[in-house]
């Protein structure tokens, strides 16, 4: 059981890392990367409601919506769940641990049409994960999400100073680096199922 | 409102305001599905569809909406379309549905749909958003369409692979062999680093392309 949570927990930050594999929350990568600390907020916001959100929305649908057929809601039950629940999530924040919202505060609003989140609720049901395993994959999710992040705004510091040609400014330039990126993650593929034994 | 000014709504999203390459949305989508110029066309489709419906929806309804919670109003609507899209998909066009996954349903947080919806129809005439809305999607399309076209023929050296699903009159197993097949396809195209280089190698030829013909005000500018 250990070996297989560690085995979910490792596939997901390193083999199919959400943003570099399997092209989810592009958005913030691109848009909150510049910065170290506000990419280690972003991501760390994205963890959070990750697993609050799998956590909610893993029994709503294998208690409420399938056993009454209701699966096809699923689309709009989990995205007003994700809705309601950032939004609950800052207003809690912002009156008992004001020192987390002035740190994560600003990321939450973006954080409902962050893909990520939606992404992973979908992603577990289809795997027909059970209810801990879902937990330990959102989590491994987000961490992924967090190492991608701070790499990335790393590599994009040295971008920055780079010249490259006028009609690659900008975000051309970031997508190309970000290819770069991702090959060097398709390098641990397979090395989990090396060390946990698939 | 006068027909030069519905044309230019229309023509507005193909290229000027080219959701994914100018704008910048939706891009998500545009990594993930673009390993096939079919799933490019299917995914477009659906995501005009559904931008063309809620465009329509959140427009009509403008003035009934409450400025505080319009957002979760606009969701809503977006994803109830996203569901009749998804279950349309399912029924009639099962290997599309096989080869979006989880990024049918993830058409919900495409930010081109909200971001649409929020820029332009809370803001215009039914008709205005009916046209923006097919006009974006018809550049979604476009694009979608382009960079999958570029990453299966270099990654896979077919092209419209999988096309008789969309359009059954085609034989099965459908696929135009485009490079010879002696050559050994670049296989990384399909992959995501390919992802990430094609999409950016056109957003520089697209800022290629309107700087060409901007160049000189640009001067006076500086």
């Amino acid at each position: 059981m250990a070996v297989k949570l560690a085995s979910i927990f490792f596939t997901m930050i390193l083999v199919d890392n959400y943003v570099l594999v399997k092209f989810l929350g592009i958005c913030p990568f691109l848009g909150v990367s510049k910065k170290l600390d506000s990419a280690v907020g972003m991501s760390l916001a994205v963890t959070f409601v990750m697993v609050l959100s799998t956590a909610v929305t893993w029994p709503i649908y294998t208690m409420i919506l399938e056993p009454n057929g209701l699966a096809y809601l699923q689309t709009i039950v989990f995205i007003l769940v994700i809705a309601i629940l950032v939004q609950l999530l800052e207003n809690v924040l912002k009156k008992y641990i004001p020192t987390l919202y002035r740190a994560l505060g600003v990321y939450l609003p973006l954080i409902t049409t962050n893909c990520t989140i939606l992404g992973v609720t979908i992603l577990n049901l289809d795997e027909g994960y059970n209810f801990i395993e879902s937990i330990v994959c959102a989590a491994g999710a987000g961490i992924g999400f967090l190492v991608a992040m701070v790499l990335f705004s790393g590599v994009r510091r040295r971008v920055e100073d780079a010249a490259p040609p006028k009609c690659f400014e900008g975000l051309p330039i970031t997508l190309v680096s970000a290819a770069m990126v991702s090959l060097s993650f398709m390098g641990f593929g397979g090395i989990v199922e090396a060390v946990f034994g698939g | 409102m006068s027909e030069k000014k519905k044309l230019s709504v229309l023509v507005n999203g193909i290229l000027n305001e080219n959701p994914v390459l100018r704008l910048v949305l939706g891009t998500c989508p545009t990594l993930a599905v673009t390993t096939l110029a079919t799933n490019g066309i299917g995914m477009g489709l659906a995501a005009t569809f559904v931008l063309l419906c809620s465009n329509v929806v959140i427009s009509a309804l403008r003035k009934v909406i409450p400025e505080q919670v319009r957002i979760p109003c606009y969701i809503t609507v977006i994803a109830g379309f996203v569901s009749i899209v998804q279950m349309l998909v399912k029924a009639f066009v099962p290997s599309l549905d096989a080869a979006l996954g989880v990024y049918l349903p993830l058409i919900v947080v495409n930010c081109i749909i909200l971001g649409r919806a929020e820029m332009f129809a809370s803001k215009h005439t039914v008709l205005e958003s009916a046209l923006d809305g097919i006009g974006m999607g018809i550049g979604f399309t476009l694009t979608l369409t382009v960079m999958g076209s570029i990453r299966e023929i270099l990654g896979s050296g077919t092209w419209l692979a999988g096309l008789d699903g969309l359009l059954p009159f085609l034989p099965e197993g459908f696929a135009l062999q485009i490079l010879p097949k002696s050559v050994d396809p670049f296989t990384l195209m399909t992959s995501a680093p390919g992802g990430f280089f094609v999409f950016g190698v056109l957003m520089a030829a697209a800022a290629w392309l309107t700087g060409r013909k901007k160049a000189p005000k640009e001067e006076r500018n500086s």
